[in-house]
């Protein structure tokens, strides 16, 4: 078999591939901006360096989020076109699941229960806690970085926590552990093991859409939406300023 | 040479509110598989982006498989993938992008990142057969009003003019708003605007004035009609008086008729072109596509339209371009191409 995973649901384009016994290729580029620049480069990158042909590509495993949704939709696209067009099994997994395999299996937040916090913008994060066995406890969420009053504050804010989310937010977080993102490598590595909830390969939101009316869709002067991959949220066009 | 030697171009349009894929042979058409968000947006009066481009990555891959279905064909059979780069919502135009380079790369097959307003024009040759260029094109739809001059369908478009401020299609909609008529506009202020006297209201033709014919020949401004409008209504209500929404309705349409073929037939004719294509959803609008066809006729203009179907975002223009691009031997878009919201018209194909 040979397992091609890929993650876009933070600002890491990373991928992986994996063939079965082991990762035999990976990548991750941290640029938040690029990732349909980056992305499919890297598959082929990837594919060289393992000495594989794309056609030898048996399943994908593809991170679901949450994430701000531009960048989310990319690898989502990407993984679902690929299976749907060869008909390969598309396999999703919770973006923050992935940070909290690699947590456990590097022992980097003790033998103890954690939070996984990832960067939602708009002064938020995504969130989900997990025993110290990997399993998750509470969440997918998204919300404020907490203040050390509220309720889930104070329990997240006792927790060691994975994820870049509790990088941007110290105060909100006692101890900050390793990863800052998840990787394609460990992905694979836990479908590949069986170890890690399989679900949809649909995006995980966990916001509604923002409803701003673009009222200038297709500008060719230039000063049109300069969202690109980094808001998610909704574009105006240079008619509305 | 015959359709059956011609490569088979898959095409995707992820440029607004439609999830195109279409499958195309030269300039023959074998599947145009749309599926549309409008019905999201309609509750907000115009495309919101984000619902955009969550529709299209729910709709992408049906919309591939109803595209190969509808054309009898197998991803195995395609020979080259064409995706919109540009211009269009960034949010949506990457879902596309996205998906197209996934596809190209598990085919195997080359992939060519392009334009979307020059795949309005190509698509007219899906109707009516290869274009003889140069041609003016007037393309109007929600999202874009332009002018282009297209010397070369595959490597060589201009932009003559464009609006200013709102496209053609969201000065109907925001005039339906005004006249509490359903989003999308265009179809509804055409029926209100049968049973109306256009002569009834004198509202404003943007951009016409001799100084501004000066600065702006070829652009366009529906900001200050739309004004107009609502001032009309909102004087009429004050008044006391009944809103006579046909004859406001018939007025509105007859200034955006008027002042889009008036500028499109000038093009033709100060560039010396002889072929006006007409393009883009409110080409539907039939006093807009009457009056483009009377006054091009006046003028010795050959117009070519295509259906509606083809006139409206689609997937079946973008696998045109790129049909007409690969058989012009181009090389394909460098993988690591992105979404360009601004992509301007005289890339046609990206690198
Ligand atoms: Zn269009």
């Amino acid at each position: 078999m040979l397992l091609l995973a890929l993650d876009t649901a933070t600002p890491a384009v990373t991928v992986a591939l994996h063939d079965g016994a082991r990762v035999v290729a990976e990548s991750t580029t941290v640029d938040a901006r690029r990732h349909t620049e980056l992305l499919i480069p890297a598959v082929l990158d990837a594919l060289a360096e393992a000495g594989a042909d794309r056609r030898d590509v048996t399943e994908i495993a593809v991170g679901v989020g949450p994430g701000p949704f531009t960048g989310l939709r990319v690898g989502l696209a990407a993984a679902t076109t690929w299976g749907a067009a060869l008909d390969l099994p598309v396999r999703g997994v919770c973006s923050l699941d992935v940070i909290a395999y690699e947590v456990v299996r590097s022992g980097s937040a003790g033998a103890q229960p954690f939070a996984v916090a990832t960067d939602a913008r708009r002064r938020e994060v995504y969130w989900a806690t997990y025993d110290a066995a990997g399993q998750r406890t509470d969440g997918p969420h998204v919300g404020p970085p907490l203040t050390p009053d509220e309720h889930v504050g104070t329990m997240l804010a006792a927790l060691p926590a994975a994820g870049a989310g509790a990088r941007l937010y110290p105060a909100a977080f006692a101890q900050v552990v390793e990863p800052e993102y998840p990787s394609a490598a460990v992905l694979a590595t836990a479908v590949a093991a069986s170890a890690v909830e399989i679900v949809e390969p649909q995006p995980l939101y966990l916001r509604r859409p923002d409803v701003t009316v673009t009222t200038g869709r297709k500008s060719v002067l230039g000063s049109a939406s300069t969202g690109s991959a980094s808001t998610g949220s909704a574009q105006s066009g240079r008619r509305q300023r | 040479m015959s359709v059956a030697d011609d490569p088979l171009i898959l095409g995707i349009e992820t440029s607004c509110d439609e999830t195109g894929v279409g499958l195309v042979r030269g300039t023959t058409l074998l599947a145009n598989a749309v599926a549309s968000s409008v019905d999201e947006h309609a509750r907000f009066g115009g495309v919101v982006p984000e619902v955009a481009s969550r529709a299209h990555l729910q709709a992408i891959t049906p919309t591939l498989r109803r595209a190969l279905d509808e054309a009898g064909v197998r991803l195995t059979d395609v020979d080259a993938v064409a995706v919109t780069a540009g211009p269009g919502l960034a949010g949506a135009l990457m879902v596309g992008v996205s998906a197209a380079k996934a596809l190209a790369v598990a085919i195997d097959k080359p992939l060519y990142g392009v334009n979307h307003l020059v795949g309005h024009v190509a698509a007219e040759q899906l109707e009516n057969g290869r274009l003889t260029e140069p041609v003016v094109a007037l393309l109007v739809s929600g999202g874009h009003t332009e002018i282009l001059e297209v010397t070369d369908i595959a490597t060589a478009a201009e932009l003559l003019g464009q609006t200013l401020d709102d496209a053609a299609g969201e000065a109907f909609d925001k005039v339906a708003r005004l006249l509490d008529l359903p989003y999308p506009g265009g179809p509804h202020i055409q029926r209100a605007a049968a049973t109306g006297d256009p002569t009834a209201i004198r509202f404003p033709r943007g951009l016409t004035s001799q100084r501004d014919m000066e600065r702006h020949r070829y652009n366009f401004s529906f900001s200050g009609l739309k004004t107009a409008v609502a001032r009309w209504v909102e004087s009429a209500q004050r008044d006391g008086a009944p809103v006579p929404v046909d004859d406001v309705a018939a007025a509105f349409q007859e200034s955006v008729a008027d002042v889009l073929t008036r500028k499109a037939v000038l093009a033709c004719q100060e560039r010396g072109i002889t072929t006006m294509v007409l393009a883009g959803g409110v080409a539907a609008n039939a006093r807009i596509r009457d009056l483009t066809r009377e006054r091009c006729a006046a003028a010795g203009i050959a117009l070519r339209q295509p259906r509606l179907s083809l006139c409206t975002d689609n997937g079946a223009m973008i696998a045109a371009l790129g049909a007409a691009v690969v058989e012009r031997g181009l090389p394909p878009s460098s993988i690591d191409f992105g979404a360009d919201s601004s992509l301007p018209v005289t890339e046609v194909l990206v690198r």
